[in-house]
């Protein structure tokens, strides 16, 4: 093994398709894709659940199943079910950000203080008022934790996509473990966890950004 | 004999907790240490169990520096009893009071079985034993606090706001059973409060400690209400000390004049009268009894309830002059 | 699929042996080291940050990305199952050690301070009274550990170490539905147990969190 894949500048040239800056550049794209549309999906429901009580039985096990189904076993189920292509794969990416976003949009309205909540009612806010300006800026912190859980889950599930015909950076890791060229395996391994750990500091960031310096003890 | 010789205890930061304090705390009885938030109160009994070591100084329990004795062992020797009692959640009732003889080597099952003689010592009946703290009350938990420090049968015991997490009548009815526990055993006990009331219902000798950790005054509750040593103290104990001093003080001598001009019944007890005094109540009983009435007289009985004097506002008056002059 | 079972039951069988021993072998050295560096963490409040950010980094490492980048540092072969293990238990350390410190962390110091001044010293106070309060949140942390580690394992199939992940790559290959189902739902069922093993333990030994 050794670095000359990631070192030759003719793999981080931007015109070539199939070089490291393209492959970022569309791991980041299914990644991003994924987390839309599992987030259109599972926040209202998280927080719907969160905020009546209804169905916390789902909510909460929801986190534990997401996590206990095997990445691999899915994507490939459902490239065996529907074909190769894009849509098997975003549906089993999105099939696994769902309960890490759901699970924490639950937990973060049941964590709410209700004494605020009362409060804010006893103030004369509306229901939406008191969603909008209460209940969910203070649930935030737990929220963007679970999407941060989520992020790394497509991040490294998309990687592993590439063994089902997926782009994006696993397919350094595929192509080259198919080859044995283990220089391309490292190149892949080293920019995929990399760009994991920038992610997370990434939504860290806005995270901090985000959340009312208030709510930071906690 | 606990014994403090100017002892100063400087927290790392350069906040002077504790500033030369020297004071005697007399076996077998209680001292209560009061003073507002940041006098150092806690500090310093903490220091007697060396949670806390001092900086400089010394405190002695009968003549023995405790900073030369093993904290550990030191520790298992005193009882030790705070706030929100600090009961451990993971162990039942029981084996929360069989803590410290264990840590001593008896075994389990000895140490349960004393335990259970402790529970029913303050007031909690057999069925407790087996339940978590989580499944108590506040005062439920209090006792079990106290009777975990009892376990060991330590001569000293300290207490750190021990009765301030619960409410006024749950407090009341653990202050009584404190007392009538204390007569009993004659421990030495340090307590901590805020509350200068607790302070002088419950002290023998009460330490007043003023912000910056010096001594104010140490005195009795009684010397404490009737000759505070400055202002401080003065405000510290309240506006009505007047009045509540009048609680250390006896109505055995009060002047009565005749019955007359109230109705009894066939055995001469006084019908119709919220309330009476006797000879063993304390003045303040007879002042309120004398403002509430509506008469403006308060009824003395005899030991079998029957009428034998009455008490008007101006012979209260007469009789408080009279006394201090 | 019943017919697919009962055709391969040999095939399945090892599979899922070795898949339990790839997920489980993880847990134990994990658990083994996490409890120390947990501790390690609150002893040394220093230390906590530094060593909560570096798993952070550790636990988002995508584990495809791990199971081929260990050997570089190792020295071990490619497609060694060690490489596999060690990549789980970094996972379960990650995971671990910050249940460990966050648990004693959690501890009221209340309950500590009273420890201490009834004459406990450290090590027993760790063992008598740390421990078992934290335990509860010590073995959520495991629970999560031990059902993600199940589920990763089949990732490994990809270097040719996968457990069930092998009857994943197997169905893919030969666009087969049967084998790929049958592991799905073995994992899923394995998970399931050992969660349900860990809850049960954990019922038996805080029976005080179901008081209140």
């Amino acid at each position: 093994m050794n670095f000359s894949y990631l070192t030759d500048p003719a793999h981080w040239d931007p015109s070539n398709p199939g070089s490291i800056p393209n492959l970022i550049l569309s791991h980041l794209g299914y990644t991003a894709l994924a987390l839309l549309i599992g987030a259109v999906i599972a926040l209202p429901v998280g927080l719907y659940i969160g905020h009546t009580g209804k169905g916390s039985f789902i909510a909460i096990n929801a986190g534990n199943a997401g996590r206990s189904l095997p990445t691999l076993g899915l994507l490939m189920l459902m490239v065996t079910l529907l074909g190769l292509g894009l849509l098997p794969v975003l549906i089993a990416l999105t099939v696994l950000v769902i309960p890490p976003i759901l699970t924490s949009a639950y937990a973060g309205m049941r964590n709410l203080d209700h004494r605020v909540v009362d409060a804010a009612r006893g103030m004369g806010m509306r229901p939406w008022q008191v969603l909008t300006r209460v209940e969910l800026p203070m649930a935030l912190p737990i929220m963007l934790s679970g999407f941060r859980n989520a992020a790394l889950q497509v991040v490294a599930t998309a990687t592993v996509a590439a063994a089902v015909g997926l782009g994006g950076l696993g397919r350094l890791l595929i192509d080259g473990l198919a080859v044995n060229d283990y220089s391309r395996v490292l190149a892949g391994a080293i920019v995929v966890a990399a760009l994991a750990v920038l992610v997370d500091l990434f939504l860290a960031l806005i995270q901090r950004l985000i959340v009312s310096p208030g709510l930071k003890g906690s | 004999m606990i014994t403090f010789e100017d002892v100063v205890k400087v927290y790392p930061g350069g906040a002077t907790a504790v500033d030369h304090l020297s004071l005697e705390l007399p076996t077998g009885k209680i001292t209560v240490l009061v003073g507002p938030s940041g006098c150092g109160k806690t500090t310093s009994l903490r220091m007697i169990n060396r949670m806390v070591d001092p900086t400089s100084g010394r405190i002695l329990i009968d003549g023995r520096d405790v900073t030369q004795q093993d904290a550990a062992q030191l520790r298992r020797g005193i009882g030790y009893v705070i706030q929100h009692a600090g009961l451990f959640p993971h162990r039942t009732v029981l084996d929360n009071v069989a803590t410290v003889p264990v840590l001593l080597g008896k075994t389990r099952r000895e140490a349960r079985t004393a335990a259970l003689g402790l529970l029913e010592r303050v007031g909690l009946t057999a069925d407790f034993a087996k339940r978590y703290p989580a499944q108590l009350g506040g005062g439920q938990q209090q006792r079990v606090g106290v009777a975990r420090a009892l376990a060991a049968d330590p001569p000293i015991m300290l207490m750190d706001e021990p009765f301030s997490a619960v409410d006024p009548v749950v407090r009341a009815q653990l202050h009584a059973e404190f007392l009538r526990l204390q007569q009993d055993l004659g421990k030495t006990i340090a307590m901590v409060t805020h509350d200068i009331d607790e302070a002088i219902k419950l002290g023998d000798h009460v330490a007043v400690l003023r912000t910056g950790g010096r001594l104010a005054q140490f005195a009795t509750p009684r010397e404490l209400l009737a000759a505070p040593a400055d202002d401080f103290v003065a405000s510290f104990v309240g506006r009505d000390r007047g009045l509540r001093s009048l609680s250390f003080d006896s109505a055995a001598e009060l002047p009565v004049r005749p019955v007359d001009g109230i109705e009894l019944d066939d055995a001469g007890r006084p019908v119709g009268l919220p309330g009476v005094f006797t000879k063993d109540d304390s003045l303040r009983v007879v002042t309120d009894l004398v403002i509430s009435s509506p008469g403006g007289v308060a009824v003395r009985v005899g030991p079998d309830g029957a009428a034998d004097g009455l008490v008007s506002h101006h012979d209260l008056a007469d009789y408080l002059a009279s006394r201090r002059s | 699929m019943i017919q697919y079972l009962t055709n391969n039951h040999e095939i399945v069988w090892q599979a899922l042996q070795e898949h339990l021993y790839l997920a489980l072998l993880p847990i134990l050295f994990g658990f083994a080291i996490s409890l120390p560096l947990g501790y390690l963490a609150v002893r040394f409040s220093w230390l906590y940050h530094p060593l909560i950010n570096t798993f952070g980094v550790l636990y988002s490492i995508p584990s495809l990305a791990l199971f081929v980048f260990l050997p570089v540092i190792l020295g071990t072969k490619v497609l060694s199952p060690v490489n596999v293990v060690v990549a789980l238990t970094v996972y379960t350390v990650a995971l671990l050690a910050r249940t460990v410190a966050d648990g004693l962390r959690s501890v009221d110091p209340v309950v500590v301070q009273a420890a201490t001044a009834m004459g406990y010293r450290r090590t027993r106070r760790l063992i008598d009274v740390e421990l078992p309060i934290a335990l509860p949140v010590v073995l959520a942390g495991l629970r999560v550990a031990t059902v993600s580690n199940i589920s990763l394992v089949s990732v490994g199939s990809l270097i040719g170490i996968g457990g069930l992940g092998q009857l994943f790559t197997r169905g893919f290959q030969l666009f087969y539905l049967e084998p790929i189902l049958v592991g799905i739902i073995l994992s899923v069922v394995l998970a399931a147990i050992a969660d349900l093993i860990i809850v049960l333990v954990q019922r038996a030994v805080t029976p005080w969190t179901r008081a209140a």
